[in-house]
């Protein structure tokens, strides 16, 4: 369906990543935001609580810290609102608990992590890529949830609304894992008519009170929604549960619960996939980035080119499913794999583990507080080309 | 000079005292005995049989004094016990 | 191993819930394929579930705008037997989840059941800025003095010389008055009653719910199998017959006066009662007044 007009402020706009991730939130049909003040992420709130007024059927509200922010929104989802939350490293760290309740009850709702220096306070104001791990791993317990890393103001416009879309269609808890670089850079941001912005709706059910099953998956793993209100009286709850939802705690429900949670994105993977491919064909070396490490990454290749080594970047835009499939298959024809990343390796290990032996896999990172030297990024190119001959 | 209560005010006809049926549903009670301490009238008392979940229920011992004042309902934690006002001569419960 | 297979294919069967065709005038409240519910012998959150059923009843809500959000703990139980949209939530959390239930659609009347350690330790920081805020939700925070789900730790309401499993010499900490800290952080609506007080308490859930803003209820109830076994108090009909001798209804008591101490006597009644704007009614007069027509009154 077509995104609501009253939340989309169409037209050409100088503005920041923060700012245009509360815009692609409104565009997306986000009614309600629940955040806490932490740089570098405090100007996305700021932003919807100056709009949310005057948007109809909007609200924010600042809650009082991220553990009640987090479950603000998956209030909101239940009854029956599309909800975000916004925040950086050490509340991204307190939100993990609903984190996982999300994925649990399969509530579709966006948390957006404006990475900074990590770890612990860190470097407030200064970048970092140091969440990736966390953003896949943080929860207890085996669940999957999907993550996208946009690289500029536009692309965080267009990923927020993606991730909206994707959490709607997998029920799913959606990370953006934007980075302070991507977050307060200003750059053009070109909002579409709404007509042509397509958004996602939720999966309600057509199935009457008492045929309906809150938890029964359909073909693609997924079940249908309700919400509160609406006369189905259904219990959902954070303990293993059946189909009812009714708490069912043996082994066999644990195995038909979660594995399914797990599967619904490892066997949808393939549709999820994706990524930004250039130069890859006929290159030897392949640098693997996100964020804002890509941009530098593009300067990089440029210089290496130069010097005769053939290199492509695969830049991915979702991070979580990974594409181990396509690492692979680059691996196995011979192309050395650089992972340019602002941390000490978080995606490195997964290309590495994607790669399985076929090629060399190289890190190319970095402590964060600011971007890559180029001639860092240069330098791993050089050395995963020599690791190749 | 001291006034006089009349027995019936007025021409009102005296108010009836209600009577109360009491159904035990014997398999959901867990024996806590709330309902048994506390009918004001003290029409249960503790049964001497076992229900299958090896609790003794309440059973009736003075079925004529209970008043339906619904009070052993209200205060049973398993909704094992309820009363209903019985039905006048000819009418349905 | 044979007899461990065959209980929990039994506990996975649809038909592990009562066989009994009889029926109680409160079924249709209660998920009876659920039942019998978890709550041991003469505890109190049984009985508090059946006055909630009657106080709906009275207020004639339909159920279908009821919501019912718990956290975790004997009473976070109670969201899985009540047959409204029910929602058993993280430790601590059930507050802000209502919050966010309640703003996304006002129409919605929500209820917070749980006990004192979700609502007042872990969920102590939620508790006082919904009440600051006075967010249109009813609180009903049942109170046995102890963690009893976790086998029965010391906790933010146990009475001090109290003795539970991680305060085995007894308590030494001086426990909330929750009356007084919820009156101080604005709640419009405060009243404590006790098990025993079973119209009482049903009355106030009555009024706590048709009364606009932030409402707490704190209902004292016995824990038969932790807190008073290990108080060598008897069980719950004893502790009910303790309740009987030694609570004083005061319709004229300050909330400060409110204190428990373990073996003397304890103040109940509805302590205050007051109005304020609600959250949502703040908010739309406030944007009302700065944006004027550009505003539109938030419905939801």
């Amino acid at each position: 369906m077509k995104a609501d007009p009253k939340g989309v402020l169409t037209g050409s706009h100088y503005i920041d990543g923060d700012f245009a991730c509360c815009e692609g939130a409104l565009a997306a049909g986000c009614r309600f935001i629940a955040g806490y003040p932490i740089t570098p992420s405090t100007e996305v709130v700021e932003r919807f609580a100056r709009r949310a007024p005057l948007v109809d059927r909007a609200l924010f509200i600042q809650m009082e810290d991220e553990l009640a922010a987090s479950i603000a929104i998956q209030g909101a989802v239940w009854a029956g609102k599309k909800a975000m939350t916004v925040t950086s490293g050490p509340g991204f760290s307190l939100m993990m608990e609903h984190i996982g309740l999300a994925a649990m009850t399969e509530t579709p709702c966006v948390f957006v992590d404006v990475q900074r220096g990590g770890p612990s306070t860190g470097l407030p104001t200064l970048p970092g890529q140091a969440d990736m791990m966390q953003a896949r791993w943080g929860s207890h317990g085996d669940y999957e949830i999907i993550a996208l890393s946009p690289n500029s103001p536009q692309e965080t416009f267009n990923l927020t609304i993606d991730a909206f879309n994707l959490a709607e269609q997998y029920r799913v808890p959606v990370m953006l894992m934007m980075d302070e670089c991507v977050g307060h850079m200003m750059e053009r941001v070109v909002i579409p008519p709404a007509e042509q912005i397509e958004i996602t709706p939720r999966r309600f059910t057509k199935l009457p009170p008492g045929e309906y099953l809150p938890f029964k998956p359909a073909e693609d793993l997924v079940p249908e929604m309700f919400k509160a209100g609406d006369g189905y009286r259904l219990h959902v709850t954070g303990l293993t549960h059946d189909f009812r939802g009714y708490p069912a705690m043996s082994p066999e429900v644990q195995e038909q619960l979660v594995h399914r949670l797990v599967n619904k994105i490892r066997l949808n993977a393939p549709k999820i996939w994706r990524y930004e491919e250039t130069g890859v064909e006929d290159a030897d070396v392949v640098i693997v980035t996100y964020g804002i490490t890509s941009r530098v990454a593009v300067e990089a290749i440029d210089l290496a080119r130069k010097k005769g080594i053939k290199v492509g970047m695969l830049r991915l835009i979702v991070v979580w499913p990974f594409p181990e499939e396509r690492i692979f298959e680059l691996a196995s024809r011979g192309k050395a794999v650089v992972v340019a990343e602002m941390n000490y390796g978080q995606v490195f290990f997964e290309a590495d583990r994607a790669a399985r032996g076929k090629a060399p896999v190289i890190l190319a990172g970095h402590g964060g507080g600011t971007v890559h030297n180029i001639e860092d990024i240069v330098k791993k190119i050089e050395e995963a080309h020599r690791c190749r001959s | 000079m001291p006034v006089r209560q009349r027995e019936t005010p007025f021409g009102l006809p005296r108010p009836e005292t209600p009577h109360g049926e009491i159904v035990i549903l014997e398999e959901r009670c867990k024996g806590c005995g709330f309902c048994i301490e506390y009918c004001p009238h003290g029409v249960l008392d503790t049964a001497k049989k076992y229900n299958a979940k090896g609790y003794h229920p309440p059973e009736i011992i003075k079925l004529e004094l209970c008043v339906n004042c619904g009070f052993c309902r209200m205060i049973c934690p398993e909704f094992a016990i309820y009363t209903y006002e019985r039905p006048k001569a000819g009418e349905k419960p | 191993m044979s007899v461990i297979k065959e209980l929990q294919k039994a506990s996975l069967s649809p038909a592990a819930g009562l066989t009994s065709p009889e029926k109680h005038p409160m079924d249709d409240f209660l998920r009876m394929d659920r039942m019998p519910h978890i709550w041991c012998s003469t505890c109190g959150i049984g009985v508090s579930v059946n006055c909630f059923a009657k106080a709906l009843e009275k207020c004639a809500y339909p159920l279908d705008d009821v919501v019912v959000v718990s956290g975790i703990g004997c009473t976070g139980r109670v969201a899985g037997y009540v047959k409204v949209d029910s929602f058993h939530t993280t430790h601590g959390r059930a507050i802000p989840f209502a919050t966010g239930l309640k703003l996304a659609n006002p129409k919605l009347k929500v209820i917070v059941f749980s006990g004192d350690g979700d609502i007042i330790a872990i969920g102590g920081n939620h508790f006082i800025n919904a009440a600051r805020r006075n967010i249109d939700i009813t609180v009903i925070c049942l109170n046995n003095f102890n963690y009893a789900m976790t086998g029965g730790q010391v906790a933010a309401t146990t009475p001090a010389d109290s003795i539970l499993s991680t305060s085995p010499y007894g308590n030494f900490e001086t426990p909330f008055n929750l009356p007084f800290l919820a009156e101080s952080v604005g709640a419009v609506y405060v009243a404590r009653w006790t098990s025993l007080h079973v119209y009482n308490q049903t009355n106030a859930m009555v009024e706590a719910m048709q009364k606009p803003g932030f409402s707490f209820i704190e209902i004292v109830a016995p824990c038969p199998t932790i807190f008073e076994r290990q108080q060598k108090m008897g069980d719950g009909l004893d502790r009910l017959r303790w309740y009987c001798e030694n609570s004083e209804i005061r319709t004229d008591a300050g909330t400060k006066e409110a204190d428990i101490r373990l073996r003397d006597k304890m103040i109940v009644g509805k302590f205050v009662d007051v109005e304020r704007p609600t959250y949502l009614d703040a908010m739309n007069a406030h944007y009302q007044e700065h944006l004027g027509s550009k505003y539109k009154v938030y419905e939801g």
